[in-house]
């Protein structure tokens, strides 16, 4: 049970109650944001949805840190790689 | 040969096996467009009517009659809710029917429409559907010249459900078929797929999602076919997108005519509405009911302007190239993905379930 | 999409590719477990086997939540639904699975009103609208989904909805990790952790594995750079010698997880002493059920259900497949007696089997095909 997709929180419910309107891309749908609602969820936020409940907030700053990690993997290589072209002696 | 691929072997003969229904009773599986269908079709209704003609599996019968040769086609409409933000069941009815003889090349003349009214349907939808197939008929220069009606009683019918036949003149020297498809062809698409499907879906309301820009793509298509054959002499294969999606026509093709057929999953043109939708249930766009939308499979020398022609028409807006045909691996669709890895897309068993997990 | 399409870009898989070949010690074979159905779907979905070198295995655990059904759960939920006035409600996936007469879509063609649910909450909705009927919600899945069946339940009962109960299926992920790895026939170099139960419970529970076991694991996303990046940071770490929990999935999972998520699971529910898992036998305390206080709206005590255990079919080798010691074509039935049109166990029927993703998605002969479209 473990497809959960990201969401960007529209609205929050008028009434103060748990429920917000949430897209994903194009297309709307009622999350019961219960589970996250300690951390603070406002219009704009990202969360991840599963089964109508919203599990956690998306934190953008470990996402740009991942994506960062995974182009700094990429990265090592290449340096790599140049650093064998350009020959012994180098680097 | 590894034990894996003797195992593929295997699996390939026993598919190549004529297809046995095991069932009892009809589950909706059955009535899903997928594998089930497919056998449904083959093993009880091929079996007993015994035809050459139908044995084709085409979208729609094409008979010489003199020196005419004219396409004949029927369709029946069961979709719920009957009207849904882009239309209802009337224009599906039409529009549907119309499809599958554009689908072969011939120009719609003729429709009849039997109607399977529950007792109690509202009298003013029924005139509404009514008013709906006689302006999609009449946009299309078609004409419904004999029908039926019949009522069942309360709770023996969804409202109402239409059948449709059809009839329309081939005027051209064309032949086409799945079979004719081959290697180097190019296969092209007349829009984003699945914007039917998903508004269905979304407009039954139990699944709680809104899309407020979606809207049933049901279309006549004999004009945008009208141009294209006039410009592409190289088309090998038109078939009509709806249940089973675009996947289940690529896979008919690849049995059919024993190829390969490659699709560059960037390069399927999907609204983002729809792949939204499609993402929160776990489904497969390339899986979902079209019902303006056609698949086209064209000599690769005439890819370029077959695709022209789509484009500059209303009707075609959106149209893409998607695939090439080759030989390997035949009878399988295979899909390159966005991310750069392949796989299959096989023909589903039944619906295409919103996956959960 | 943002947070999806970042995360599938095919030239950052390609430096990862080559950073995994690196890697990767001449002469070596690894074999990663990924633990995770929703893992096993990304990886044939996307083709990512693609992307890694022949030394590399990826193999298929038992966190498929639909797979591990006993046939005889099957029958129960078809017996409930049998009874008079009842709706069963269910998520997609649940309905082809087959158990002992059928399945659920068999049920339906015979009369059984089963259908379909996005969420929980849809099942309670239903019961609100039709107070004439008795809604049964059968509530599968691990502990991602365990919470929302609880927070349901909770509605359920501050808003005094009599006429809707669960039918609880729930099972844990540690103790089937802990089965596998006491499996004597199993050699595994690592895991692959299921991101999003990790959202609830975290990441510390899966210390015992590097602990007591020394594997290393992975906490990792579902799109297909979470994946590769996975494998990638788990060969560095067999490189280093270290054997640690990693997250890979940051964005989503923190290291003490979901409390509230976890608190609403311990208010509705409890262990089970032990529960039958298809494929894997009976395990202790890895298998959830409402508590006493609950009991009104539990299934099992409202409708008397027959609890037969049902053998799997003789031919049927899911057991091992769920434990990653035969890839699916090794299974002596798969693609002739066994396929998606006549499944004989779940590893076929669910989207998320191994079987079925590979026989939906990856069965074709690679190098073959490979070759043909390179010419």
């Amino acid at each position: 049970m473990c497809l959960a997709i990201p969401g960007r929180v529209l609205a929050l419910d008028p009434a103060g109650g748990e429920i917000a309107r949430v897209d994903v891309v194009g297309v709307t749908r009622s999350v019961n944001l219960a589970l996250v609602q300690a951390e603070g969820v406002a219009p704009g936020d990202w969360v991840l949805i599963h089964v109508g409940f919203a599990m956690a907030k998306i934190d953008e700053a470990e996402a740009r840190a991942t994506l960062e990690a995974l182009r700094g993997m990429g990265q090592i290589w290449d340096d790599e790689l140049d650093a064998l072209r350009a020959g012994p002696g180098s680097g | 040969m590894s034990a894996e691929q003797e195992v593929l072997e295997r699996i390939a003969r026993a598919r190549r096996r004529a297809p046995r229904l095991r069932e009892e009773r009809i589950t909706m599986a059955h009535g899903a467009g997928g594998k089930a269908t497919q056998t449904l079709v083959e093993a009880l209704f091929l079996e007993a009517f015994r035809d050459p003609l139908l044995a084709r599996l085409e979208d729609q019968a094409v008979l010489g009659l003199g020196a005419q040769r004219l396409a004949f086609t029927t369709d029946a409409f069961v979709v719920s809710p009957l009207f849904f933000p882009g239309g209802c069941i009337g224009d599906l009815a039409v529009n549907g029917t119309l499809n599958d003889l554009a689908v072969g090349g011939a120009r719609p003349q003729f429709l009849s429409a039997s109607f399977i009214v529950e007792e109690g349907f509202a009298v003013a939808d029924l005139r509404r559907i009514a008013a709906a197939m006689a302006a999609a008929a009449d946009a299309a220069g078609a004409r419904i010249v004999t029908g039926d009606t019949k009522v069942v009683q309360r709770g023996k019918g969804d409202g109402c459900y239409v059948t449709t036949a059809g009839v329309g003149l081939v005027e051209r020297d064309v032949t086409l078929g799945a079979a004719t498809v081959r290697s180097g062809d190019a296969v092209l698409v007349s829009g984003p797929i699945g914007d039917h499907g998903i508004t269905i879906m979304l407009a039954r309301g139990d699944l709680d999602l809104a899309a407020d820009d979606l809207l049933s793509d049901t279309a006549c298509l004999w004009p945008l076919v009208d141009d294209l054959l006039e410009v592409a002499p190289g088309v090998r294969c038109l078939r009509d997108a709806t249940r089973g999606g675009v996947a289940t026509i690529l896979n008919e093709i690849a049995t059919a005519a024993q190829v390969g057929v490659v699709v560059e999953e960037g390069a399927v043109p999907v609204r983002d509405s729809v792949r939204g939708a499609c993402e929160l249930l776990g489904i497969d766009p390339l899986y979902v009911a079209c019902e303006g939308r056609m698949v086209v499979v064209v000599d690769g020398a005439d890819a370029e302007p077959a695709l022209a022609a789509l484009s500059r028409h209303a009707l075609g807006r959106g149209a893409a190239r998607i695939g090439t045909v080759g030989d390997e691996p035949p009878g399988l669709v295979l899909l390159r993905t966005q991310f750069g890895g392949t796989r299959i897309v096989d023909l589903l068993v039944g619906d295409p379930l919103p996956r959960i997990c | 999409m943002r947070f999806v399409d970042e995360f599938r870009d095919p030239a950052m898989a390609r430096a990862l590719a080559r950073e995994i070949a690196a890697r990767v010690v001449p002469g070596r074979r690894y074999a990663f477990m990924e633990v995770c159905g929703g893992h096993t779907h990304t990886i044939y979905k996307h083709g990512i086997e693609d992307y890694l070198p022949p030394a590399i295995t990826l193999v298929h655990g038992p966190g498929c939540p639909v797979c591990v059904i006993p046939m005889g759960r099957v029958d129960d939920a078809m017996h409930i639904a049998a009874q008079p006035g009842v709706i069963l409600t269910c998520f997609g996936d649940m309905l082809r699975v087959p158990g002992g007469h059928g399945s659920f879509l068999d049920a339906k063609a015979q009369g059984a009103d089963i259908r379909m649910v996005y969420s929980p909450l849809d099942a309670l909705k239903l019961a609100r609208g039709h107070p004439d009927r008795r809604v049964v919600f059968m509530a599968i899945g691990f502990e991602t989904t365990a919470p929302s069946t609880a927070l349901t339940l909770l509605h359920a009962r501050a808003e005094g909805v009599t006429n809707f109960s669960v039918f609880c299926n729930h099972v844990t992920i540690l103790p089937a990790i802990k089965a596998i790895l006491d499996s004597p026939d199993l050699r595994l170099d690592g895991f692959l952790g299921p991101g999003h139960v990790s959202t609830v419970i975290g990441c510390e529970p899966y210390r015992f594995i590097t602990q007591r076991f020394g594997k290393p694991l992975v906490v990792a996303g579902f799109e297909p750079l979470d994946i590769l990046h996975a494998v990638a940071l788990l060969l560095r770490q067999l490189g280093e010698g270290r054997c640690e929990v990693e997250n890979q999935y940051g964005r989503a999972v923190t290291w003490s997880g979901n409390g509230r998520a976890v608190e609403a699971i311990t208010r509705v529910m409890e262990l089970r002493p032990h529960f039958e898992w298809r494929g894997l036998g009976f395990i202790a305390h890895s298998a959830l059920r409402l508590r006493e206080e609950f009991a009104a709206f539990d299934a099992e005590r409202l409708f008397e259900i027959p609890g037969v255990r049902v053998a799997d079919p003789k031919a049927c080798q899911c057991g091992e497949v769920l434990k990653g010691v035969l890839r699916p074509w090794e299974c002596k039935v798969f693609g002739t007696a066994c396929t998606p049109e006549t499944p004989i166990g779940t590893c076929m029927v669910s989207s998320e089997g191994a079987c079925a993703a590979y026989y939906n998605y990856g069965r074709f002969q690679r190098q073959r095909v490979m070759a043909a479209h390179s010419a």
